[in-house]
């Protein structure tokens, strides 16, 4: 072989950065290039390039005149941070009572609810579209919120952490006066931040990102969210690449935020929920 | 309640604890419970329902036609075709997410510097908004001045059409997938590596097992549980693909041209959407959506005997 024993050493620890910072390109470069094209004009939106020749915010000047951008940025955040707020409350609500109040039925309630995770949401979107079509919930907030507001998966989640509190403390919570109510909010709830908190971030940009259902229950320019405004607005834009990426630039900017911020709770929170769900 | 004097204390105490905590288990449940019904079971039995109609949102009658709608879909060469190709999408899509995203996971768990940086770069793509991806990556794509076009000519390769090509256009997006969820996939890997004991592994090193011996018989029969739980996961979520496919290969006439160059994109979920939401045959896609509930419904007991535990889709 003639390779000495340091050599092959360093080259079995370089090796797997090697692997990974190439995968790491092939993660990067499109965000990159994303960028890149849209602060380009000209023929240069068609060079391989990553620094544009001659910057531009027109593209970004375009979409906040031309469009309703800022309008589809709000009610994406609406929408989300609603829908997060409501899974909260009431999947942490029905988790426990499933898991630390006794009732009568309470199996057969639990075992309905998880039944409920085997429909695809798929299935449901016709009968949504023709019941809120009924109610008139079609192309509101609330029709786009309301197949959210709970979820099963949540309940179950919120119902598998609670079950590790220990019954004393909820006991001492009782005997010091607080109803049931208060037990839940002031002793159980704390005790399981962490859960909530990769909850909400679950939902948060799982609602953030949703497209099935907003692109049919939204009809409206101004109802639409950003995922929704940024499909119909890319489709008519044609080949405007420019403008185009100046949009899904407007849209990953916020989540890339958020991720800078929360990164270690944001996948903490996807692998603990991904498995111990 | 004999006596109106200590009525109000004794009504009080009058309940047992097991009585109270009923009672309150039950306030708690009513919303929850009442939401459920309403908004997923009672929808669901709709589906079935509307399965069962000839029901066309332009026509105001609606006969019922038992199972018309499924032998209709028996008989649909374009259902066959979507179906196929859903297929196609969940047969690359899996073994190509397992293998990339085990191969990270280990690699970053192997390497002691910068694992965090990789792990977070990683992870970027699953937080970002699909259809923002979908668009980026048709850029990329696209036949004249798109990145990998370019790539390709400056490496002295011929340029390709890609999502415009009948033989290519799924395997772009199918590939986009990959590349979207490839750190989640890894997330889950590098938990279930974590949970591996390292004894195991030190001891099979001293008794000479190799690199590649330790991960064959040690790492990956132990990963099984977190393997099967992916696989499970990605099949279902890749029956469901449709995002990617609107946005990547859908025509700008707004007419319905979705599901790429003669459809050879189209995905089961593409399908039904254009059925119901362009063609206005509620009948029929839904009777669609209720097989790919029974498909869904079949998978998701096969790994609930494997793995005792619900999946979220």
């Amino acid at each position: 072989m003639g390779e000495s024993g340091p050599v092959r050493g360093r080259f079995a620890r370089i090796w797997p950065h090697v692997v990974l910072v190439a995968g790491i390109l092939t993660v990067v470069f499109p965000f990159l290039w994303m960028f890149a094209t849209s602060f380009k004009q000209g023929a240069d939106i068609y060079s391989i390039g990553l620094i544009p020749k001659q910057p531009t915010l027109r593209n970004f000047a375009h979409l906040l005149e031309n469009t309703m951008y800022p309008r589809w940025f709000l009610n994406s955040l609406i929408i989300a941070a609603i829908v997060t707020a409501s899974e909260l409350f009431f999947d942490s609500m029905a988790g426990y009572a499933l898991a630390k109040l006794p009732f009568p039925g309470r199996n057969v309630v639990f075992i309905l609810i998880l039944s409920t995770l085997m429909i695809p949401t798929e299935m449901l979107i016709i009968p949504w579209f023709l019941m809120f079509t009924k109610t008139g919930w079609i192309d509101t907030y609330w029709g786009v919120m309301l197949p959210g507001l709970i979820s099963a998966f949540g309940v179950f989640l919120m119902r598998q952490f609670l079950q590790g509190i220990p019954d004393d403390l909820l006991n001492a919570g009782r005997i010091d006066g607080l109803n049931e109510f208060g037990v839940w909010w002031h002793v159980a709830l704390p005790n399981i931040r962490p859960a909530l908190g990769a909850l909400a971030i679950l939902v948060f940009l799982g609602n953030w990102n949703a497209y099935l259902w907003p692109v049919i229950a939204i009809e409206s320019a101004k109802m639409r969210t950003l995922p929704v405004g940024m499909s119909l607005f890319s489709g008519e834009a044609g080949s405007e690449w420019q403008l185009i990426m100046a949009a899904a630039t407007l849209a990953v900017i916020p989540v890339m935020v958020v991720y800078a911020m929360f990164q270690r709770q944001i996948v903490e929170g996807v692998a603990l929920t991904g498995m111990k769900g | 309640m004999t006596s109106a004097g200590s009525g109000v204390s004794r009504r009080k105490r009058g309940l047992s604890l097991q009585q109270r905590t009923s009672m309150w288990g039950t306030a708690f449940m009513a919303i929850p419970m009442l939401f459920f019904l309403l908004v997923r079971i009672y929808p669901a039995l709709v589906a079935f329902n509307v399965s069962l109609h000839n029901w066309n949102i332009m026509s105001r009658s609606r006969p019922f036609i038992g199972f018309a709608n499924y032998a209709t879909m028996m008989a649909d060469p374009e259902f066959w075709n979507a179906a196929r190709n859903t297929l196609v999408y969940s047969v690359i899509i899996v073994p190509a997410s397992l293998a990339l995203g085990l191969l990270t996971a280990y690699l970053i768990q192997s390497v002691n510097r910068a694992r965090g940086t990789y792990r977070m770069v990683y992870f970027l793509p699953y937080i970002t908004p699909t259809v923002a991806v979908s668009w980026v990556w048709r850029w990329l794509f696209f036949k004249n001045g798109g990145a990998i076009n370019q790539i390709l000519i400056a490496l002295g390769m011929r340029p390709q059409p890609f999502l415009e090509s009948v033989h290519q256009a799924l395997f772009c997006v199918a590939s986009v997938v990959v590349w979207q969820g490839l750190g989640y996939y890894m997330v889950v890997f590098l938990a279930g590596l974590e949970m591996i004991p390292s004894e195991l592994k030190e001891a099979a090193t001293i008794d000479g097992a190799n690199r590649w011996q330790v991960f064959r018989t040690i790492t990956l029969p132990l990963l099984n549980p977190t393997i099967v739980f992916l696989a499970v996961l990605g099949t279902i979520r890749s029956l469901q693909i449709f995002t990617e496919i609107m946005n990547m290969t859908s025509g700008g006439s707004g007419q319905g041209d979705l599901g790429g160059p003669l459809g050879s994109t189209m995905s089961l979920v593409v399908y039904i959407y254009r059925v119901a939401f362009y063609q206005f045959k509620f009948g029929y896609a839904s009777a669609m959506t209720v097989a790919l509930f029974f498909v869904i419904l079949l998978i998701t007991l096969v790994q609930m005997r494997i793995l005792n535990k619900p999946v979220e889709y």
